[in-house]
């Protein structure tokens, strides 16, 4: 049964080809994401206080290293066999090494909605790789030059609104912890998935509107929004066994390693590296990379997940 | 009621460089500004304003000549080649010249 939420996103998506008058008003997006971002804060936040900080410390890192991995992998793939410009592809490595919340989301109510368990920390590992991508992919695009503005692009990128929610949440659900929590959870736990389901319409929307543009920049970006992303899971699927994840830890990283960052990434990326053209990026990132994984990637995934775990059981 | 002659300009472009384009604004003497929220189309395609990496904003400055001419060359240099950005000026009538 196809869960209801990804049918929202179908919707969406048909809406826009067709050109429909549809749109969500640009504050009702915003404050949807607000919710959806806190609400993945707090609910890592109130597991966290189970747990010693210092036992997540090797997970942390190892999340930290495969942003780095990711992004150096997908840059030569794209300046020698896509041939693309080095800012174009320093820029496209950097949404592809980072994460796209909005398919964590996704992925969390698909485990959610078959009562899979995961570790609940992975909020936290989705914060740590939000931020390596985008230093790569500045040093990619411009060696390590002085005239980058490394404070601004450090408050770009710690201080962005993703950034500030979920280790805000994190931090609330950390203090308040479940108890404490009670009073506010119909908002943010209960109503998460409606939520989840006003977001993908958006996305929907927003997804149909790249379609246009992908078909400007030819099969290859197309391709490799597809395959980078299969690419990456098996990564994520590795090192996810490796770390000693849950079948459900395990889907979630990943598909976090799958995601193509498309907010965070962006808005770094036009402040520092502003001769990249981001219609490339955003098209690949929302055209062709989002809709996959939440269509096809989060059940391939898990299933990948599911067959390691399996394999190595013998 | 006597009116004095000042530069109204006015510039289009990606919400994505208000913050770095403020400080800008601030460090060419500019003595205010006022940004809104905007949308439309130019030769770098449809920016709606459906999220935040496809909104525009329309930022106006009220300065003397000078000024105008000082900012309008320093975004131009800095910002024409690589962002949506297009810039225009126009004479307006102020009440009180020692605000701009």
């Amino acid at each position: 049964m196809i869960d209801p939420i990804i049918l929202f996103f179908l919707l969406g998506a048909v809406a826009g080809l067709l050109r429909s008058e549809l749109r969500l008003p640009a504050a009702v997006y915003e404050f949807v994401s607000i919710v959806l971002l806190l609400a993945i804060g707090l609910k890592g936040g109130v597991e966290l206080a189970k747990q010693p900080f210092l036992s997540l410390l090797p997970h942390m890192l190892v999340v930290i290293a495969m942003g780095f991995v990711l992004t150096l992998v997908a840059f030569p793939v794209l300046r020698y066999l896509g041939r693309f410009k080095r800012a174009d592809a320093a820029s496209i490595a950097a949404h592809y090494g980072s994460v796209s919340v909005g398919t964590f989301a996704v992925v969390v109510a698909y485990l959610g909605s078959r009562q899979i368990a995961f570790e609940e920390h992975m909020p936290l590992l989705l914060v740590m790789l939000e931020v390596p991508a985008i230093l790569v992919g500045i040093v990619l695009a411009r060696g390590l030059s002085r005239e980058t503005r490394w404070k601004s692009v450090a408050h770009e990128v710690f201080l962005g609104k993703g950034i500030v929610l979920l280790l805000g949440g994190l931090l609330i659900g950390w203090a308040a912890g479940p108890e404490g929590l009670k009073p506010i959870e119909p908002l943010f736990f209960d109503l998460f998935k409606g939520f989840l389901a006003v977001f993908l319409l958006e996305m929907g929307l927003i997804t149909a509107k790249q379609l246009g543009s992908l078909r400007l920049y030819g099969p290859f970006l197309i391709g490799f929004g597809i395959v980078m992303p299969l690419f990456s899971a098996l990564v994520g699927v590795g090192l996810g066994w490796a770390m000693g994840l849950s079948v459900g830890g395990t889907a979630i990283l990943a598909t976090l390693a799958a995601s193509a960052s498309y907010i965070a990434v962006p808005a770094a990326m036009r402040i520092s590296v502003p001769e990249a053209n981001p219609t490339l990026s955003l098209s690949a990132a929302l055209g062709i990379t989002f809709p996959f994984n939440v269509l096809l990637g989060i059940p391939i995934y898990y299933a990948l997940a599911e067959w390691a775990h399996t394999f190595a059981r013998g | 009621m006597h009116s004095h002659t000042r530069k109204l300009l006015t510039v289009i472009t990606e919400a994505a460089l208000e913050g770095t384009l403020v400080r800008d604004l601030d460090r060419l003497n500019a003595h205010g500004y006022t940004i809104t929220d905007a949308r439309g189309k130019g030769n770098r395609g449809v920016r709606d304003a459906g999220w935040e990496a496809s909104g525009n904003i329309r930022v106006e400055v009220v300065c003397d000549a000078e000024t105008a001419t000082a900012i309008a060359a320093y975004l131009r240099e800095h910002y024409y080649d690589d962002y949506a950005m297009i810039l225009f000026m126009s004479d307006i009538a102020v009440l009180r010249p020692e605000k701009f």
